[in-house]
């Protein structure tokens, strides 16, 4: 067994254990739905990583005004009045699976990140790293990997490093590559957009979004490894500290 | 474009589709299908003689059960829309199956007065564009759906009630939008941003304040919550360089003792220079409007035969009731007639300006056409080949207005009392109708712009709150409340086609066409219903 796939089975082991301590089914798939609504609608004030507001940790596992789910789904639901925290139009649903997010940061793990440079981050982005052959920053980039526009009010530090060095090891469902070979011999790769019983949906690496008919295609896969490549050895640790710095710094919203 | 030079272009696109029978395209990139406004496409698969054959290809079903006002784009294959409020969806235009979706969950301090909708996006090379409810401006990357930019509206709070539901215009490098809120007080403006940065070029306060041109129009204070809103796309003559724009009511609605004066610019159609945003001319259609008569419509541009020379014109089909000719270099009255029953003004002068205007009482006066007028923001269109101007209207609609006192609180409802009506005047609620037909009824009428004259009525039983699209196969697609959508002849307004579409159609049907097939689109309640002929 990898070092990897340990990690993965304690990271798996750690979650069902917290889990099972709130005594609630969450699945992956809630965790990653309120990680999404989390990004999209708290991480303006509360941050990635749960710890924007003084005094306040999100990411800790502990809340200071409700112990269970249901008090914290209240307060997403409610806000705090006389506070800056405001009411949301959140189902019980939805605040639950915001919940289930950060009881999992709280036991996701952290390990001791240099302090970065925005500044030679944001230089190793445009020059050295060639990110932008891939990734777009406010409109400027190619577009075979996601927009980093706003990579910084969705993803903590930790993450962006970790997609920096093993890119492989956790590729969101959104961001998955596809390779097609069509029945008439030709073959295209790109990014996997959508899919149902009979057509597929991608962005080609021309930058043309198509739809292709399952009929017509003689096999696709949607490979594990990421169309992007390891920064590990190729820049020093120092250098994945500046870029992680820089990335953190794009929220997109002014 | 000249005359000669729109006339070439059409000749061009013609030929181009003739000639090429697979992988024809045709796109539609602007909220009303083009610049001039007229929501009228060169497409001719779908004539009167098969439009019999009608199928329905795709749905989409938004996740959200807000009403769908947006007019979709297609480019590229690929048809936009916004699933309400403000998520933007990229589907194939043939199939709608999804290539993306942006999720935005606007804050939850948005005020609207009429619905968290939006009315669709704009786009410019590889980028589109959305103005949000919560006062944003957001840029989205067409191929991939990730963000471009996202910036807050100068001014534009959302808890002061500053709202965007209006499909932005580009013109050149710009993306233009105004504010909605003219029922929370706020003070009107449209904005001109550029495309690649998001960073604000011009601004034009529809509501006049001191240093600007009409600043003695306001009693007072009046002008800082003086309202003119602006919720529909404007549009653009390119060899003017002037883009027009419909503005909202004053605020208060129904109580105007506190804003005496003509309350310029509300009520009115602008035209701005498009580098700039200076105002070149207005026409007010309501002056110091009591009324709610927003002048939001769309300002369609056409070339017409004027008493036998070529003029180039503005028409208005305007909630007061009357259509009006304007034109369009120099905002010169040319025309103004009612097209639904009007009781607010004896009529207008030689320049245009109503006379003998109702005044409302506190014990309340009956005022026909009613609060939600003789039309609203429900796309005409104008057809190059009849030379009509289609429009959908309310007819025998009244209203009893009744003046109250109000005052201004920031984020509150600043409106006076609301004017009862027979007819909802929003949809929602049970499908029934149980009026009796002088209680109001809705029709699509054909307008000749040289005259004034209803040229046909097209009736409906109850009201609509769809838009209208002209082809040049000389046939008119619309719907309405009872939740049809329909397919007319052009020339005689006579019922070609009806499908059940279950839900109000709202907004305008557009039409594209992909590999070789004409498609339109309606959208109804919470959908999108995309139509082809059967193969």
């Amino acid at each position: 067994m990898g070092t990897r796939a340990i990690l993965i089975s304690m990271l798996a082991l750690a979650w069902a254990t917290a889990v099972h301590a709130q005594g609630h089914g969450y699945t992956p798939g809630d965790i990653e739905n309120g990680g999404q609504l989390y990004q999209a609608n708290c991480t303006a004030c509360h941050g990635p990583d749960g710890d924007g507001i003084p005094s306040v940790n999100l990411g800790s596992g502990k809340f200071r005004r409700g112990t269970t789910d249901e008090e914290i789904v209240k307060i997403i639901i409610g806000g705090i009045p006389g506070t800056a925290m405001p009411p949301s139009n959140f189902s019980e649903g939805q605040a639950g699976t915001i919940v289930a997010y950060l009881r999992s940061l709280a036991t996701a793990p952290s390990t001791g990140m240099l302090k970065g440079d925005a500044a030679r981050g944001q230089a190793l982005f445009t020059g050295k790293g060639q990110c932008r052959n891939c990734h777009s920053v406010a409109g400027v980039g190619g577009r075979s990997g996601p927009s980093l526009s706003e990579i910084g009010a969705s993803r903590r530090a930790i993450e962006l490093q970790r997609a920096l060095l093993e890119p492989s090891a956790d590729i969101r469902s959104d961001h998955r590559p596809v390779r097609v070979a069509m029945r008439d011999g030709t073959t295209m790769t790109g990014r996997l957009l959508n899919q149902d019983t009979f057509t597929i949906q991608l962005l080609d690496t021309s930058g043309r979004l198509r739809l292709l008919d399952k009929s017509a295609i003689r096999e696709f896969t949607i490979p594990k490894e990421s169309l992007m490549p390891s920064y590990k050895g190729k820049l020093s640790a120092q250098e994945i500290a500046d870029l992680v710095t820089y990335l953190t710094t794009l929220k997109g919203r002014r | 474009m000249s005359m000669r030079w729109r006339g070439l272009t059409v000749l061009v696109v013609v030929l181009a589709a003739a000639v090429a029978v697979h992988g024809q395209v045709r796109e539609w990139t602007t909220y009303s299908g083009d610049m001039f406004g007229q929501r009228y496409s060169p497409l001719t698969q779908i004539t009167p003689d098969n439009v019999r054959n009608l199928e329905l290809q795709w749905v989409f079903q938004a996740r959200s059960l807000e009403k769908f006002e947006a007019t979709p784009l297609v480019v590229d294959g690929v048809l936009y829309t916004v699933q309400p409020p403000n998520d933007v969806v990229a589907m194939d235009a043939a199939t709608g199956r999804v290539f993306w979706m942006y999720p935005y969950i606007p804050s939850p301090l948005a005020r609207l007065c009429c619905g968290r909708v939006n009315r669709g996006l704009a786009i410019h090379e590889n980028t589109l564009f959305m103005a949000t409810i919560d006062g944003r401006l957001l840029a989205i990357d067409a191929k991939t759906g990730g963000l471009v930019w996202n910036v807050a509206v100068g001014g534009a709070r959302p808890d002061a009630g500053y709202s965007f539901t209006v499909a932005p215009l580009v013109v050149k490098d710009m993306v233009i939008i105004g504010t909605a809120g003219g029922e929370y007080g706020v003070r009107g403006f449209i904005a001109a941003f550029d495309a690649k940065s998001g960073r604000e070029v011009w601004r034009f306060h529809t509501v006049a304040g001191p240093g600007d041109p009409g600043a003695g129009t306001w009693a007072g204070d009046s002008w800082k919550t003086g309202g003119g809103s602006i919720w529909v796309t404007g549009t653009y003559d390119a060899e003017l360089n002037l883009t027009y724009w419909g503005v909202g009511n004053p605020g208060p609605d129904w109580n105007g003792d506190g804003r005496l004066g003509d309350n310029l610019y509300t009520d009115s159609v602008v035209a701005l220079d498009a580098d700039t945003g200076k105002l070149k001319w207005h026409f007010q259609f309501t002056p110091h409007d009591v009324y709610d008569y927003d002048s939001v419509q769309v300002p369609v541009l056409a070339d017409i035969q004027w008493q036998g020379k070529p003029r180039k014109v503005l028409l208005f089909g305007n909630r007061n009731g009357f259509f009006y000719v304007l034109d369009r270099t120099n905002g010169q009255y040319l025309l103004g007639k009612p097209f639904v029953k009007v009781t607010w003004t004896t009529g207008l002068d030689a320049r245009g300006r109503p006379q003998n205007m109702v005044p409302l009482t506190e014990d309340g006066v009956l005022i026909y056409p009613g609060v939600q007028g003789g039309t609203n923001w429900y796309s005409p269109s104008f057809s190059p080949r009849t030379n009509l101007f289609y429009l959908p209207v309310w007819e025998e609609t009244y209203s009893t207005f009744t003046k109250r006192p109000v005052e201004y609180r920031e984020g509150q409802r600043f409106t006076g009392a609301l004017p009862a009506m027979p007819i909802r005047m929003l949809t929602g609620g049970p499908p029934l109708n149980r009026r009796r037909p002088e209680e109001g009824w809705g029709a699509i009428q054909a307008i000749d712009p040289a005259t004034g004259e209803k040229k046909w009525e097209h009736k409906m039983a109850d009201v609509t709150d769809a838009g209208v699209l002209s082809t040049a196969s000389d046939v008119i697609f619309t719907g309405g409340r009872e939740g049809y959508a329909l397919a007319l002849d052009a020339r005689t307004g006579a019922l070609l086609w009806k499908a059940n579409v279950g839900a109000s159609v709202s907004n305008g049907p557009m039409t594209y066409m992909v590999g070789g097939r004409q498609y339109v689109a309606f959208a109804a309640g919470s959908s999108l219903f995309v139509y082809a002929l059967r193969q």
